[in-house]
């Protein structure tokens, strides 16, 4: 099959690559421009460990053709430091809560909170669990993973995160 | 898991996606949201040489009002129904519905185009849009037409689509002021096809139902409409007793698949129940 030239912004960055039409952009991502944070999970768009940020969306992009990112801004788990280098409050809280075990899910999981706290900066605790309802953590659970989200809201709020009570 | 083989078009208007449809033949298909085809695609369930992505069409996207009718293009996703204050106000039950359809990421790039002209038994919206009494656009090489929703589905994944045409928007009657709605879903988990699930719009008058309709999704290998069902509860004021006859009218209609989401007797029974509860809610709602 024929390849085709697609170029995209990633992370800030003009790229470009041949593909073929059936390449999935998740394959793109990790094969040819050699960003591995995009895990791939499940494969069957449930597990949402391959979310990138596709201008303004949380797409799964195991399920998406890199063809059809043709000119379109992506942002992976790469891009989601701050410009500085140090970690975003995602990040930060994703760490601090132990927001994380074997940190598989993680990636994904960061950059949909952070779509998700785009759109809700001060989400509520059910809200967060539904934002993050298309992805999933096989090792243990959620409560840490919501704690991080609110923790980093709180910061991006500039208020003081506070712990609900067990 | 790589999908096979495949060359990509991407149509700038629906003159050339329904030209591209008919010279391709049937080893062409139309690429909407792609997360039922792509799926499929990666299993070898399907296997299209062509994929026509319907994405660089403008003309298929947005939310207009049209009289008395919502016009919804196909291309309009589950994430912007969920963000139109307009159909959050004119059909809150599209908004509830949407809301249960598969996860965020999906709802970003699932639309209703496909998820109505697919033809799965499983997707929520067809049941809801025979419930509504919409209407679907179909475009073709000789032309456009329009097929009632309740009209258009024939068989699992068999439409009223004929080869070459494509569903380029739906049109959906605006419900009467104040009337009641519920869609309520049984899943086993987040992201999941129902169980069963039930759709409900009713009006009241003076305590009594004036107007009822109940589409049901996933208990048959079409959405149904349960006439019947409607029937029974004109006129009543919901007693016990009429929702168990509207529950036992539903289930006569139902022919589930047995699947992992249970054998055929226990869908049919969480499929009256799904019935029951909308049927209570919608009134409940209703002013």
């Amino acid at each position: 099959m024929a390849k085709t030239h697609v170029t995209m912004k990633v992370n800030g960055a003009e790229v470009e690559g041949l593909v073929e039409p059936r390449t999935l952009l998740v394959h793109f991502i990790r094969e040819n421009l050699q960003m591995t944070g995009t895990h791939i999970g499940c494969e069957t768009t449930h597990c949402g460990a391959c979310t990138v940020d596709i201008d303004g969306m949380s797409v799964k992009s195991c399920t998406m053709f890199a063809v059809q990112a043709e000119g379109s801004d992506i942002t992976t788990i790469e891009g989601m430091a701050n410009a500085d280098g140090t970690l975003s409050a995602l990040q930060e809280g994703f760490r601090m809560m132990h927001g994380l075990q074997c940190g598989f899910c993680t990636p994904g999981m960061i950059v949909r909170a952070h779509r998700l706290l785009k759109e809700n900066p001060s989400p509520s605790e059910p809200e967060i669990r539904m934002g993050i309802s298309g992805n999933i953590c096989r090792c243990t659970g959620y409560q840490n993973i919501v704690k991080a989200i609110q923790y980093a809201a709180a910061k991006i709020n500039g208020v003081e995160f506070r712990e609900a009570a067990e | 898991m790589i999908p096979g083989s495949f060359s990509y078009h991407r149509p700038a208007s629906v003159a050339d996606a329904v030209k591209l449809l008919s010279d391709l033949g049937e080893d062409a298909r139309p690429l909407a949201g792609g997360h039922s085809l792509v799926p499929m695609m990666k299993l070898r369930l399907a296997t299209p040489a062509h994929l026509v992505d319907l994405h660089g069409i403008a003309a298929l996207k947005g939310i207009s009002r049209d009289g008395n009718n919502l016009v919804i293009g196909a291309m309009t996703t589950q994430h912007e129904l969920l963000a139109s204050d307009e159909v959050a106000k004119a059909m809150p039950i599209m908004h509830e519905a949407a809301l249960l359809i598969a996860d965020p990421q999906v709802r970003y790039r699932g639309t209703i185009g496909g998820n109505v002209a697919n033809g799965d038994p499983g997707n929520d919206m067809p049941a809801l849009m025979m419930t509504l009494g919409a209407t679907y656009r179909l475009e073709g090489a000789s032309g456009a037409r329009d097929v009632p929703a309740a009209d258009f589905y024939q068989g699992a994944y068999f439409t009223a689509l004929e080869p070459g045409e494509i569903l380029t928007s739906v049109s959906v009657p605006v419900p009467a002021t104040g009337h009641g709605y519920a869609y309520e879903k049984l899943k086993r988990k987040v992201g999941d096809y129902a169980t069963a699930a039930a759709a409900v719009v009713l009006t009241l008058a003076g305590g009594k139902v004036a107007t009822c309709s109940i589409g049901l999704t996933n208990v048959h290998e079409t959405p149904l409409l349960a006439a019947d069902a409607a029937k029974v509860v004109i006129g009543t004021s919901l007693d016990a007793a009429t929702l168990k006859k509207a529950a036992v009218a539903a289930e006569a209609i139902m022919a589930p698949a047995a699947d992992a989401r249970g054998p055929v007797e226990y869908r049919k029974h969480v499929g009256g129940i799904m019935v029951t509860r909308a049927l209570q809610r919608a009134a409940a709602v209703a002013k």
